[in-house]
């Protein structure tokens, strides 16, 4: 008895996070680094490496908030999440921000009191089935087993998409995407379908990736984002513009490679000194210093840069930018003006 | 003498017969094979059959696991040098236990660090023998008592203060029972009770506080997110169970005791916690212990479990102990209350001692059966050894692994347990021994 | 307080009494107690309804009403429950609630079986029997539950052969084929016939039945003839006769009621006959296989608590070995083995949670699960979990004290 009062006391005195007051952000940097939220493992979104670093297009959300209120893209501790405990993580107040490829839906913003700071990634829910089995479309798949991640979206996705084609599947519930994997190529479901993202990146990882295909629908817009709880907004605009300066990084040509150059001395384009605190100071209007959007993009370069290192064309998972693109290039990324 | 016997018996055999070698049926290797394999036809059958299976496994396995890739970097690479050594890619892929050693055994500490984990262990194991194998200077207990807190500092670091202050407590606490005690027994328990709990909540915080920024002293500060692997499965069984021994002794004691409330408090909470899932539990502790508490206070997650599996294993603990109480011979229940001694003084002096010792291998087993259900914890997000499995597999290099990882957590697993168990069955006949 | 002594004249109550008085010290201590307890339940309480008030949540059951939107793989449960993903939580949780209480009582018969048989094959005097089932037992009680459902699991999804390997190739031959036409063994499943019951087949199964009371009477009269007289009827082949025989004649007198909806390959999956899904395959086979490992133990234990006489003694009366165990000494192990027994029917019960690793449809993955994940309603979801959980465990700790008290010594 004596000693659970004593480890309830330590606990008080030396482990207690701070709670999930208001001010959020004073929370943050009491502390001296942000809480953020992963996936605990999914190939290109977020993973350790061998040692022990995260690594990832999510966890480059992370890194650059992180980077924006501290200037050091490490000052950053990542909770790994499932899917079953990452919104209660995130409303508790054990994680300040979640990056976790999450859906933005409105009951998640609404009912589960949360605010989506913005879309890292827009996807949509896919079919991967091997080349062998002769279809080509999804409204062939009656009878099929389909193998799903269980506490997803995609999960009410598929029940509806078979119920309003008036087919029948078979689900298979798997833990995470690295099981669902498994069961595909073993053959112990016909059809694995989860965002085309991850399916892609799945896919790229076979032995024989040709000899699997892609079905041609697309039945669910999956906007990916990072979100925070509802009712700091404060908080919520630090991430939100975080992510935004990535974004506008891109479009207004600011790579980590040049950024030292640009952010030296007042360039001739406004809005980027405006963006990089030379001109101006945005950040004081969020309680920042006046390089935070420099900071950010030093983290992990711009959105193009993180995501051509972390899922990009180049590497093993292999995506091409298609939706996310930027908005001038035919994509929906399109960030509001820095002024 | 022999004379006349030489005249009255016809021959007298002078030296022994040389020894004989039993009929080839009845020695040696064949006797052994005839009694033990094949006694019975069915006998006969049974261990056909038993050949049978162990050759079917071993010729399936054995090939598998033979294999020269512990060198290998990723699984592509694997596949390569199986391919070159002219051998089918089914084999396993030794490499990313290698590649992944450090982080299947210390999760996320800092590897610079590693030496404070190993330090741990050394000294949870050195506090350990006094109570496991007994006969130890009467000194070496205080180092007992002293080793949670050298192991909790050595663990998460932080100033060195807070784990003295937490220990000063005890001390106080101590101190205000022997005092107080001359007084009255009651009054000596309450202030033992009292006395620390104030010092916790009003004086230890200020005084480690000022003491930290008069003399920094410490160690760099761990958080309990970095840990993972077999050193989260250890941190979470080993703190639950020495936790749950106080409460489990005293639920146990509640439930032996003659006083109404008290018996059905305990039996409530025990068979309440008996009666339902651990991982039900972990879901309670991940999704649903922040809100039973002041808001405003936020545990990390793997205090939270520590918290849960703690209660939990006290449940278990009580009913070990509560057979304890129960295999004390009554007359030395009896034997106490004719000294005159007070509940408390016949159950430290006399009751729980001896029942304790009996329980020490029911500990044990319960502590085998919770360090295996710490697997539990990758459900909640948790990257205790199985959950790494998933997170590792998420990584380009290993994408696609699988066997080798279970394998090698299963044989880790097997060898901790296994030698547990050995070492409570010992303990077993040893007690038995004693008792006769 | 008695008038017969005169000092102290009568003893009034004093409130010190309520500490150093033994007769109302233990009253004192337990309203104290009491009292405690009922403080810290106040606290928690208070806690979680400050809590609940500050994230502007009320605890409320009403989504159990509302549709559930998701699709359960058809088993055991949505097949009573006739579910779909129309149906609203509340069935999804009965889907749950009936899958679970399947697994965990096809687990406990397994369980006890393989447990008995390596319990008393653990004790054989055959060397490397006792030693396969001694490593059979260490292997599985010294490695988690978890690890052996994962790699079962894996071994059934990848040791066995897809449907489409029972297709015939281009050369003509399939890569797997159908056990007599009848079984199939796939890596999603296990196919077998279904019965369909046709025209008269209730009057078939009423022939059944009343043979089968006829076997028991028939046992009945041979065992009292051998108390009675001593004289020993034959007793298994004329009870397998009487159950038998009437069922086959009248099978075929009514024409063939009941035939046999064989499984056939057909378009993804196999379709018709009674599929069972390989998450619960593997999930029953772990289950059993761990508890059985601890079963056996448990077994071997109570074997060895019956006295070395009783054995000899049933072989000097000329009782056959195997005959003795089952006659002498198992009997009488039973008393030894029941309680600890009990217990492990409840453990594998409450570890029939670990569903979560195969995704099988148990009551922890649609109730506590998909329902709570897609609802959001937490507290409401494992409240009721928790509940369901400790209630199996009483009755089914109530009903193994049933046949403990059962099977106790007849004192008389």
């Amino acid at each position: 008895m004596k000693k659970t009062v004593l480890f309830g006391t330590l606990a008080v005195a030396g482990l207690t996070a701070a709670a999930a007051s208001a001010a959020t952000l004073d929370d943050v940097k009491a502390r001296g680094h942000l809480n953020c939220g992963v996936v605990t493992g999914l190939a290109g979104f977020g993973a350790p490496d061998a040692n022990g670093v995260w690594v990832g297009f999510d966890v480059d959300v992370c890194r650059a908030v992180a980077a924006a209120i501290f200037g050091d893209k490490n000052a950053v501790e990542f909770v790994p999440t499932t899917g079953e405990t990452r919104f209660t993580a995130l409303s508790s107040g054990e994680i300040d921000l979640l990056a976790r490829n999450t859906t933005w839906t409105m009951s998640r913003d609404t009912d589960l009191k949360f605010d989506f700071i913005g879309v890292n990634y827009y996807d949509g829910q896919g079919f991967l089935i091997p080349k062998s089995l002769g279809v080509t479309s999804a409204k062939d798949l009656d009878g099929a087993t389909v193998c799903i991640q269980t506490g997803t979206t995609t999960e009410l996705n598929l029940a509806d998409f078979f119920r309003s084609n008036n087919i029948s599947y078979q689900p298979v519930a798997v833990q995470t995407n690295a099981e669902g994997q498994q069961q595909y190529l073993a053959g112990a479901c016909d059809v694995y379908t989860t965002d085309a993202s991850g399916l892609a990146a799945t896919r790229a990882t076979f032995e024989n990736p040709e000899e699997h295909v892609l079905l041609p629908e697309i039945i669910s817009k999956e906007p990916l984002g990072p979100l925070v709880r509802h009712g700091d907004n404060e908080w919520g605009d630090i991430a939100m513009w975080t992510l935004n300066a990535l974004v506008a990084a891109e479009e207004l040509g600011v790579t980590s490679a040049n950024i030292g150059e640009m952010s030296a001395a007042p360039t001739s384009n406004p809005e980027v000194n405006r963006l990089l605190g030379t001109e101006g100071d945005l950040g004081a209007m969020m309680g920042l210093s006046a390089d935070w959007a420099k900071n950010a993009i030093m983290a992990g370069g711009n959105y193009g840069e993180i995501f051509e290192r972390n899922i990009g064309e180049n590497t093993p998972i292999g995506l091409a930018r298609g939706l996310n693109a930027q908005w001038t290039d035919g994509g929906l990324l399109y960030s509001p003006p820095f002024r | 003498m022999s004379d006349t016997h030489a005249q009255t018996v016809a021959y007298v055999r002078e030296g022994m017969l040389e020894q004989q070698a039993p009929p080839t049926k009845e020695a040696g290797a064949i006797r052994w094979l005839r009694e033990n394999l094949f006694p019975t036809w069915l006998n006969a059958i049974m261990t056909l059959v038993a050949i049978y299976v162990i050759w079917y496994l071993l010729s399936g396995l054995l090939p598998w696991i033979i294999s020269p890739t512990w060198f290998s970097g990723s699984l592509s690479e694997c596949r390569e040098i199986l391919t070159g050594a002219g051998q089918s890619t089914h084999q396993a892929c030794w490499g990313v236990i290698r590649d992944r050693w450090d982080q299947l055994v210390f999760g996320f500490y800092p590897q610079e660090l590693y030496w404070r984990p190993v330090l741990a262990l050394v000294v949870l194991l050195a506090g350990l023998a006094p109570i496991l194998f007994g006969r130890f200077p009467k000194w070496f207990l205080g180092f007992s008592m002293a080793s949670p807190f050298i192991i909790f500092l050595l663990l998460w670091g932080g100033p060195i203060w807070f784990p003295v202050m937490v220990a000063l407590g005890f001390v106080l606490g101590a101190v205000a029972f022997r005092s107080a005690v001359r007084f009255n027994q009651i009054v000596g328990v309450l202030a033992a009770i009292l006395v620390p709990i104030l010092f916790w909540l009003f004086l230890a915080e200020p005084i480690a506080d000022a003491l930290t920024s008069v003399l920094p002293i410490g160690l760099e500060s761990i958080s309990s997110k970095q840990f993972g692997g077999f050193l989260l499965s250890i941190v979470i069984g080993v703190a639950a169970i020495v936790l749950s021994l106080p409460l489990g002794i005293m639920l146990a004691l509640g439930r032996a005791s003659d006083l109404f409330i008290v018996t059905k408090l305990s039996v409530g909470f025990i068979e309440i916690i008996r009666g339902v899932p651990l991982i039900v539990w972990l879901f309670t502790a991940s999704l649903l212990l922040n809100y039973f508490l002041p808001p405003g206070t936020n545990f990390d997650l793997t205090l939270r479990v520590i918290i849960m599996v703690t209660l939990f294993s006290a449940a278990y603990i009580a009913e070990v102990v509560r057979g304890g109480l129960a295999a004390v011979p009554k007359g030395q229940y009896e034997g106490a209350d004719s000294l005159g001694l007070s509940y408390w003084q016949s159950m430290q002096l006399i009751v729980l001692p001896q029942a304790l010792k009996i329980s020490i291998p029911g500990i044990v087993n319960t502590f085998i059966g919770l360090f295996k259900d710490t697997t539990l914890v990758l459900f909640i997000g948790l990257l205790d050894p199985l959950g790494l499995t998933s997170t590792i597999r998420a990584s380009t290099d290993w994408n696609g692994i699988y066997w080798e990882l279970y394998v090698f957590i299963g044989l880790m697993f097997f060898i901790a347990c296994f030698s547990m168990g050995r070492y409570s069955l010992h303990l077993e006949k040893k007690l038995q021994r004693e008792h006769r | 307080m008695s008038s017969m002594t005169d000092s102290p004249p009568r003893e009034s109550f004093r409130l010190s009494q309520l500490i150093y008085d033994t007769r109302y010290r233990s009253m004192t201590i337990q309203v104290l107690t009491l009292l405690l307890v009922c403080v810290g339940i106040y606290w928690l309480v208070d806690n979680l309804l400050a809590n609940l008030a500050s994230l502007g949540l009320q605890p409320n059951f009403g989504f159990l009403d509302s549709r559930a939107g998701y699709d359960i793989a058809s088993s055991f449960g949505t097949w009573i429950m006739n579910y779909s993903s129309a149906s609203d939580h509340l069935t999804a949780a009965f889907v749950g609630i009936l899958n679970t209480l399947l697994v965990a009582f096809l687990g406990v018969i397994l369980a006890t079986i393989l447990g008995v048989l390596a319990g008393v094959m653990r004790l054989s005097k055959n060397w490397l029997v006792s030693r396969l089932m001694a490593v059979y037992v260490e292997g599985f009680r010294n490695v988690p539950l978890l690890l052996w459902i994962l790699l079962i699991y894996a071994v059934f999804s990848e040791g066995t052969p897809r449907p489409n390997d029972f297709r015939p190739g281009p050369d003509g031959t399939a890569a797997a084929s159908m056990i007599w036409d009848t079984f199939a063994i796939t890596n999603r499943g296990f196919y077998m016939p279904a019965p369909v019951w046709g025209a008269n087949s209730g009057l078939l199964a009423g022939v059944f039945v009343a043979s089968l009371v006829a076997a028991i009477f028939y046992r009945r009269y041979a065992k009292k003839l051998l108390f009675d007289t001593g004289r020993l009827l034959p007793m298994v082949w004329p009870m397998f006769v009487i159950a038998l025989v009437p069922v086959v004649l009248f099978y075929f007198l009514l024409g063939r009621p009941v035939s046999l909806d064989y499984p056939v390959l057909a378009g993804f999956n196999f379709q018709g006959g009674i599929q069972v899904d390989n998450p619960l395959m593997a999930l029953w086979l772990a289950l059993s296989l761990y508890t059985g490992a601890f079963i056996t133990e448990i077994v071997r234990a109570g074997i060895l608590s019956v006295s070395k006489g009783q054995a000899e003694a049933a072989a000097a009366l000329g009782i056959r070995p195997n005959r003795a165990m089952s006659l002498v000494i198992l009997p009488q192990a039973m008393r030894v083995i029941i309680p600890p027994l009990t217990s492990q029917y409840l453990n594998l019960t409450k570890n029939s949670s670990l569903a979560i690793a195969v995704g099988y449809a148990d009551v922890r993955a649609t109730l506590g699960g998909i329902t709570l994940n897609q609802t959001g309603r937490a507290l409401e979801c494992m409240l009721l979990l928790g509940l369901f959980y400790l209630a199996l465990s009483l009755i089914i700790s109530f009903l193994m004290n049933v046949f403990n008290n059962s099977m106790k010594l007849q004192e008389r």
